[in-house]
């Protein structure tokens, strides 16, 4: 196990180079100095900017000083914000990411798995239509309808009316996000937002709901697709015929063999935890890391899309060799050699 | 041959005019077609029958294993076991017969054990639902089982999982769970037909040894007459839904009355018996679709003694008292005593 483990690290290692050799070099097809410094710039400043962040430098031995520096999470001082190093907004947009993602992806995926078992157990019947429409119907919006609508009678139409009581709102003020406590892990400083309950509930759970009922039509479509194909198969007719309920059928026998794909369902969207979703951060105005890259690439911050980039492609890495572990914990036929 | 002693014990289990429909896109079918039959205790019975005769939905229609919302067993069908009628028990009397009174065991060893879970727990899973053994207890008896079953070092084969075992022992590890809660009734669904013949023997010798030691009546439900011959006691011949011969092996296989029986029994390859250059005999056409059925007899337009009357009206099932019966106008080989239906 370990060593797969290790083994798929280092098969990953040219990978990511690669990745990162991209990043960088799609990064200087345009001299970066000029989007620093603007229009009006001279050919004084430009030569000394160049130096000053070592572009002059064959691309080899940036590379090489960018992996270097890497290694231990130092991508340089944005430029857009001077003093802050890129490692600091890292850090600090990862908690408003987390604290929508993480309770989304926790409900969209039990309420889902679930549907989705229940559809599938009863197929061909009103139910399972109805669960099936709701799903197609649910999958054909799109996102900024649901962002729009949910914004209006979640949180203005609400407030409109005068209910005072009326917890959701639409964002809070950054303030809100920034006034972090922090932890140390291996010396580094991992912020997180002081929030309580309360506060979570009314920044938080708007966002939480729309991502649910966003994911939910293609999640229940998908997990009801694992369990029919699951449902045909004939160790359940074996079960069935040991005795069994139908609820250790689904819930033991057909679950565990679903696993696979749900895992993998899962696995590909966990990256996502971290980024986040853009267009929510967007739209509810939370720093997380979506929207911070996002802002970064129309500020041009080349060395915060350079940082932003390599954590995300390590995360993407990290979560595929996850889940080919999870694989061989849960499915005895993959052997991990 | 030995003529095997047909038991004449009261029976077991008792089937009366089953009838099986299934709703389909083209409207419904009828499978299975009034079917009526009797298993004694610890008696081997065999249901032979081309594919798509009914036979395994004779089967699954006694266990009630069909898929429910496209399935209909006619009310006035009666599957008697111990005083209870399976046709119309519910979910829970059901779920407390299947795996402990009336066991199956499946075509297909390679994808009928679930492949994630240790086949020492998919037969514990049977002793769990049927038996108020504690976890010791039922890990010896998971063992003892496999010992039974002939699988060489179960102390170890308990805990690997499916693909970890050969085909044949996998049909072994099926009939280790079908007989741990020592049913009353077997019912085998073709359970030698994926497995290669050395092998098929094993399986044959072995679920014979086992009705012995445990007094279990089997269902044997294949299309391979040379199964039957090697195991069974007493024969049920199916075509297109009904049944259209019963009778004990014996008098199957060397006095069979339909035609249908005979066909079958000259297409099986015989040793010695195969002239240089001879086709083997094979049955011309195919067995009638379910959505057409002739109103005649169903075997008519592949019989070879075909006459008038048999695309006239459909023959009723003649018992002639010696446990036989066939569903023929015209049948064959007239035991001197029997009465003479209709001269050929």
């Amino acid at each position: 196990m370990w060593s797969f483990i290790l083994r798929r690290l280092l098969y990953n290692v040219p990978v990511y180079l690669g990745i990162l050799l991209l990043v960088m070099g799609l990064l200087r097809v345009r001299n970066p100095v000029y989007a620093y410094l603007g229009k009006n710039a001279d050919e004084k400043q430009i030569a000394q900017l160049e130096e000053s962040f070592g572009l002059n430098d064959p691309f080899i031995v940036q590379y090489g000083r960018f992996l270097w520096k890497g290694l231990r999470l130092d991508f340089g001082e944005s430029w857009k914000y001077q003093g802050t190093t890129v490692r600091e907004k890292l850090l600090a947009s990862i908690p408003p990411s987390m604290s929508i993602t993480v309770p989304a992806l926790i409900l969209t995926s039990v309420i889902s798995i679930t549907v989705g078992l229940m559809s599938s157990f009863y197929r061909g019947r009103w139910i399972d239509r109805l669960l099936v429409i709701a799903a197609v119907l649910g999958m054909s919006i799109s996102f900024l309808v649901y962002i729009i609508f949910g914004q209006f009678f979640g949180a203005f139409l609400p407030k409109q009316m005068g209910l005072e009581w009326w917890p959701l709102e639409i964002g809070g003020s950054f303030d809100l996000w920034f006034s972090m406590s922090s932890f140390s892990v291996f010396g580094l400083r991992v912020p997180y937002p002081d929030i309580n309950a309360m506060t979570w509930v009314k920044f938080c759970l708007l966002p939480v709901l729309i991502s649910v009922i966003v994911s939910m039509g293609y999640d229940t479509r998908f997990y009801r697709a694992v369990m029919v194909e699951e449902c045909n198969r004939d160790y359940i007719i074996t079960a069935r015929a040991k005795g069994a309920t139908k609820r250790k059928i689904m819930f033991v026998h057909m679950l565990k063999n679903a696993m696979i794909p749900i895992i993998t369902r899962i696995m590909t969207t966990l990256p996502f935890l971290i980024t986040g979703s853009i267009l929510l951060e967007m739209y509810f105005n939370i720093p997380g890391m979506g929207r911070t890259l996002i802002t970064a690439i129309t500020d041009m911050d080349y060395p915060m899309i350079q940082g932003f980039t390599a954590v995300i492609a390590l995360l993407y890495i990290l979560s595929i060799i996850l889940t080919d572990v999870l694989y061989a914990l849960v499915d005895p036929r993959v052997r991990l050699s | 041959m030995i003529q095997r002693a047909a038991s004449n014990a009261e029976p077991i289990l008792t089937v009366r005019n089953l009838t099986t429909r299934f709703r389909t896109d083209l409207g419904l079918v009828t499978a299975v077609d009034d079917v009526s039959f009797d298993v004694a205790a610890g008696e081997t019975l065999g249901i032979v029958g081309e594919s798509g005769c009914g036979k395994t939905v004779t089967s699954k229609s006694i266990m009630r294993l069909l898929p429910e919302q496209v399935t209909r067993i006619d009310p006035k069908s009666r599957i008697l076991f111990k005083g209870v009628n399976l046709a119309t028990a519910d979910e829970a009397a059901m779920r407390s017969i299947r795996g402990d009174k009336i066991a199956m065991i499946f075509q297909e060893p390679m994808t009928s054990l679930n492949p994630v879970f240790r086949v020492g727990w998919q037969i514990d899973e049977a002793l769990k639902y049927h038996t108020t053994l504690n976890r010791a207890q039922r890990r010896a008896r998971t063992i003892e089982m496999l010992r039974l079953v002939e699988i060489p070092n179960p102390e170890r084969r308990v805990d690997e999982y499916p693909h970890q075992l050969s085909g044949g022992m996998r049909q072994r590890v099926m009939i280790a769970i079908a007989l741990c809660c020592e049913p009353d009734i077997l019912i085998a669904d073709e359970p030698t037909t994926a497995l290669d013949v050395t092998i098929q023997a094993q399986i044959l010798n072995l679920m014979e040894g086992l009705k012995r030691k445990l007094n279990t009546a089997i269902v044997l439900i294949t299309h391979n007459l040379g199964v039957v011959a090697q195991v069974c006691d007493r024969v049920i011949v199916m075509y297109a839904g009904r049944i259209i011969e019963t009778g004990s092996v014996h008098d199957i296989f060397h006095r069979p009355q339909h035609p249908y029986t005979q066909a079958l029994l000259e297409s099986i390859p015989k040793r010695g018996r195969r002239e240089h250059g001879k086709r083997l005999p094979t049955i011309p056409g195919i067995v009638p679709s379910l959505h057409d059925l002739p109103s005649h007899c169903r075997f008519a337009d592949r019989c070879r003694y075909k006459q008038d009357k048999c695309i006239a009206a459909e023959p009723d099932l003649i018992e002639t008292g010696d446990g036989r019966a066939y569903r023929c106008f015209y049948p064959l080989n007239q035991a001197p005593a029997a009465p003479t239906v209709g001269a050929r």
